[in-house]
């Protein structure tokens, strides 16, 4: 499995990746408390932008729903710590689970019917809004009161609980993005990843090649969405509360696809490029415009941005830099480009 | 080898297939010919598992594959290029060779087909790290060929195969077809080039509406005035 990762992808790549890896492991030491809760929240774009990638930048499927995996799986691990006191080390199972299961059931419908591009994307953002409705009227779980976790304390590090300082988070988010890049650097230059590359360039081609698109379609849901329900008890863990209004939001979504559409999608470091270089630049953009009274100037210089990379650049920033840095074609950029993995 | 029975297709309401019978012995190349709308399209994609009769049986060597889903139809050794050549445009070359190999039957031998697809078509060879889709549209098609073999299919069945190419280049996909039969493949092909895909044929079969309307020996129906008057411009 490690040999099949690193083929193709000589060392300029990887001591790029490596000083990267150590300059995020090292910034802690460095950042005051608000640079860190940013940086915190570029890492959490950053994996779910990946997870949101494998399904449209490897499998060609759109989803616009991302919200209710995440929010699925931040109240699956976040029901279970405040009922029934079961920590979230275990409880992200569940949420994985939920998660999974619910990207696997919108994507059997979906493909069982052969419904493809933005229709597929209706009916994500469809099951989006039907769990958020769900949720919202469920007294249980707190419904449009919200959920609150106990806060005890917010130093320390107490993984097991997820009950600790934001450092605690920053470098558990660290470990989920590095994690989740492996998996997709692995997943591309498998069977599957071919699989899926071909499904996305041309569905009716690949069956005649004989593909099973509806497993592998199933496969991508379901992987994209058990990863994003990961996220959700990171979101929970960390927020301390969870509102259906804001969890299952389409702008949660969209937050979460744009840095993977600025920075390339269907490339492999893409998504990670982007929420790191997005999410410093809205927030400096709301500190910078804190004094001025301009509600949603962040959504707006979102907006803005998005319009500029859809017409300047609809392949993203990432393609153009790393081919600059002499980083493309070596399974950072999009792993189609060459590259032979060791099958 | 391939043996088709009674075959009736639809789309909703609307009949693509009406009761088409077909035989295609080991080592043989038959055509199908037809205006378009006859069926051909449907009629191969059935056959592939894409498409689901409403009866009829479609028996590949012995076994029953009517309603089987695609990838064991193609598992069992039934390859199809597909009309309009359907490429993967932003994969390599060699990348689009591989996906054609990843079958179980293929997966062994994928490297030795690897290298007999490119000294079949040496200019794939030279463009093995280019996008599929910067190749000409002669090249498309050998790669869609040479995608297919990948699979080693023991049955071929071409949609179309000539469409879109210059008469030279025709030429050449035909001599191809007629090598890849010498060397054993049955070939099912289907053609707009109807002169063509007949000399080739030892035997054939006209589809109208759907439905099987003559058959017989490529020669004889190269001689038939119906054929003639009908797709030769005779």
């Amino acid at each position: 499995m490690i040999e099949t990762m690193l083929a193709g992808a000589p060392r300029r790549a990887l001591v790029a990746l490596a000083l990267l890896l150590s300059a995020l492991v090292a910034a802690p030491l460095f950042v005051n408390a608000y640079a860190l809760s940013v940086l915190i929240l570029a890492l959490y774009y950053a994996y779910t932008g990946q997870a949101w990638n494998m399904m449209i930048g490897f499998a060609g499927l759109l989803s616009l729903g991302e919200a209710m995996f995440v929010g699925l799986g931040a109240y699956a691990s976040a029901g279970l710590f405040q009922k029934f006191g079961v920590p979230p080390v275990l409880g992200l199972f569940l949420s994985v689970a939920v998660s999974a299961a619910a990207g696997a059931a919108v994507g059997w419908l979906a493909f069982r019917f052969d419904i493809n591009g933005v229709y597929f994307a209706l009916l994500t953002i469809a099951f989006s809004e039907f769990t958020r409705i769900l949720v919202d009227n469920w007294a249980y779980l707190g419904g449009s009161e919200g959920l609150f976790l106990h806060v005890s304390g917010l130093a320390g590090w107490d993984i097991v609980n997820l009950r600790g300082s934001p450092v605690m988070f920053y470098y558990v988010l660290l470990a989920m993005t590095s994690g989740m890049f492996l998996l997709c650097r692995y997943l591309l230059a498998s069977r599957l990843g071919y699989y899926w590359r071909a499904i996305r360039e041309d569905q009716d081609a690949a069956r005649s090649l004989g593909v099973d698109v509806f497993a592998c379609k199933m496969a991508a849901v379901t992987i994209s969405s058990g990863a994003a329900g990961l996220a959700g008890v990171v979101y929970a863990f960390y927020y301390n509360n969870l509102f259906p209004e804001t969890a299952f939001a389409l702008s949660h979504s969209i937050d979460m696809l744009l840095g993977a559409v600025v920075g390339g999608v269907g490339t492999l470091f893409g998504p990670i490029f982007g929420a790191l270089l997005l999410t410093p630049l809205g927030e400096a953009l709301t500190a910078a415009t804190d004094g001025l009274r301009l509600p949603g100037v962040k959504q707006f210089f979102w907006g803005v941005v998005v319009a500029a990379i859809v017409l300047a650049r609809p392949t993203g920033l990432w393609p153009m830099i790393a081919g600059a840095l002499g980083l493309d074609k070596v399974g950072l950029d999009k792993v189609d480009a060459d590259e032979k993995s060791g099958r | 080898m391939l043996e088709v029975r009674g075959l009736d297709l639809f789309y909703g309401d609307a009949r693509a297939l009406d009761d088409v019978s077909l035989v295609v012995p080991e080592g043989a190349v038959v055509a199908i010919v037809g205006a378009n709308g006859a069926g051909k399209t449907s009629l191969i994609r059935a056959i592939a598992g894409m498409l689901k009769p409403r009866a009829g049986s479609i028996k590949f060597r012995g076994a029953e594959i009517a309603g089987l889903p695609s990838h064991r139809v193609c598992d069992l050794g039934v390859g199809q290029v597909a009309e309009g050549r359907q490429i993967f445009p932003n994969l390599s070359v060699s990348d689009n060779l591989d996906v054609g190999a990843m079958l179980p039957r293929a997966r062994a031998a994928a490297h030795a087909n690897k290298a007999k697809v490119y000294e079949m078509f040496p200019r794939l060879s030279e463009r093995a790290k280019q996008f599929a889709g910067t190749l000409s549209g002669g090249e498309q098609q050998m790669l869609a060929i040479g995608r297919c073999l990948m699979a080693r299919p023991d049955l071929i069945m071409f949609d179309e195969p000539s469409l879109g190419l210059s008469p030279a280049l025709a030429r050449d996909v035909f001599d191809i077809v007629r090598r890849l039969n010498e060397s054993g493949v049955a070939i099912l092909l289907v053609e707009q080039n109807v002169a063509a895909s007949l000399s080739l044929a030892s035997h054939a079969y006209v589809l109208e509406n759907g439905r099987v309307v003559l058959e017989g020996s490529g020669d004889e129906l190269l001689r038939n005035d119906a054929v003639r008057r009908a797709y030769l411009g005779l």
